[in-house]
């Protein structure tokens, strides 16, 4: 037996449609994109007016202990980067960090995509573990996207907007710039 | 390596160098060894070590440094990767390069170590970029993200929007564009890379798409430039093909794998 489904009441006031935007950004698994909050009202409130209202939300939880951010794939509450070091304590394991053959994949395939196995080897002068390939698409940060139209069609990777939602960015624009560091030490590490 | 930390002191008196007979064990070796991640990374290493500008590489002194290691690395019977090997022959092919004498009148040419430089730099640049982003707060790991029990019912209802539509929408937006210019002030970052691997990503899930529903028709001007513009790349990258059966007939993007 499914319990009756809840009539919708009329929404009349801006305060009523921002608890309904609240309700879902609270209770949603994946960050919610602006397509999937107008469904909430039936397509019937304008992007422009939703843009507006969760700017209002926003506001509304300033200096709270959550907040309404937004990334690749939509909107999402999030906890204040102040509390991640009491937060971290109820991590059942201890956070894993990547090797540097991984970070580095990584970091050939966001700044330089789309690309191949054969463009990651010529920058970083080694063979491609394919276990750093596999880590990446695993974890959902990487996936093939399309075959280089050459011999042996080898595949084009390309980071993905979970990589973005998980890195708290918005778009690749967002990330670090890459610079060229000709005179410092650079620490073996 | 020769020298050590003023801190060590025996009977009183600062240790100036390691004893001859100190013993390293072999595995040490290897550890610190296999905290390189190939030949750039070691040479790398070598440069910023001993403040050898990467500019103007004095070849023979780098040639034997990084020699000395890969002959320690064989000396340990590490398995060499080929890489290495591969770069041993490189440097001193530069080196004789640069011992060549050039005949008088010739066109001077490029400096046989402006390929090596150039990748050095790009490795490092993209080193460092990896440890910014090792740094920078991940979903659980430094960022917790919320989210509030509900008991969900699985009713999925995707959008239904037509192709009309689209090109309608497309056609509306270009008309009111033109009025609005002047209008728009946001300061979005765009990235033409981004859109690349969209569009891709696009015409991996559909085989041939209109040109003109490619472009997302809700973001403004200044991304639609930066879609054409990536598509542009694309085209120039050879990872798609532009069709169009006949003058005036819609233009079709396919990606440049799939078999015409």
């Amino acid at each position: 037996m499914s319990p009756p489904e809840p009539r919708s009441p009329e929404l009349h006031s801006i305060d009523q449609l921002k608890a309904v935007l609240e309700a879902a950004l609270l209770t949603s698994v994946e960050p919610l994109s602006l397509d999937e909050l107008a469904r909430l009202f039936e397509g019937r409130i304008e992007r422009a007016t939703l843009r507006m209202l969760l700017d209002e939300l926003k506001g509304d939880w300033h200096g709270r202990t959550l907040e309404l951010a937004q990334v690749a794939s939509g909107w999402r509450f999030q906890a204040r980067p102040e509390y991640w070091p009491y937060l971290v304590r109820l991590q059942p394991e201890r956070e894993q960090r990547y090797s540097r053959a991984v970070l580095e994949t990584l970091a050939i395939i966001a700044y330089r995509q789309p690309v191949t196995r054969g463009d990651i080897e010529q920058i970083r002068g080694v063979t491609v573990n394919p276990n750093a390939i596999r880590t990446l698409q695993e974890r959902g940060w990487i996936d093939v996207i399309g075959h280089r139209d050459v011999p042996g069609r080898p595949a084009l990777f390309a980071t993905t907007k979970t990589f973005l939602d998980d890195l708290n960015l918005r778009s690749l624009a967002e990330l670090p710039p890459l610079e060229q560091f000709t005179r410092h030490e650079i620490p073996l590490g | 390596m020769s020298t050590i930390s003023s801190q060590a002191r025996i009977h009183g008196e600062p240790l100036q160098s390691l004893p001859q007979d100190l013993y390293i064990p072999p595995d040490a070796l290897e550890v610190y060894l296999e905290t390189f991640e190939g030949p750039l990374d070691l040479l790398l290493y070598l440069i910023r070590q001993h403040n050898l500008d990467i500019l103007d590489i004095p070849m023979a002194e780098l040639t034997r440094q990084y020699m000395d290691y890969v002959e320690k690395m064989r000396a340990s019977r590490l398995e060499l990767a080929a890489d290495y090997l591969l770069m041993s022959a490189m440097l001193i092919e530069i080196k004789s390069r640069t011992l060549l004498p050039r005949p008088a009148g010739v066109e001077q040419e490029e400096d046989p170590r402006a390929e090596l430089v150039r990748r050095l730099l790009e490795y490092e640049s993209i080193k460092l970029a990896a440890q910014r982003l090792d740094e920078m707060p991940q979903a659980g790991r430094g960022l917790a993200v919320a989210q509030a029990y509900h008991e969900r019912i699985a009713e999925s209802r995707p959008p239904q929007i037509g192709l009309d539509d689209l090109v309608a929408a497309w056609q509306e937006l270009l008309r009111r564009a033109s009025h609005y210019t002047h209008h728009k002030v946001s300061r979005e970052e765009l990235s033409v890379r981004e859109h690349m691997s969209l569009i891709l990503r696009r015409l991996g899930a559909e085989p041939l798409l209109e040109f003109s529903a490619l472009f997302d028709l809700r973001e403004g001007i200044s991304r639609m430039v930066v879609c054409f513009l990536a598509i542009l790349e694309l085209a120039r990258e050879g990872l798609l093909r532009i069709v169009q059966q006949e003058a005036y007939a819609p233009i079709y993007l396919q990606a440049a794998d799939v078999s015409a």
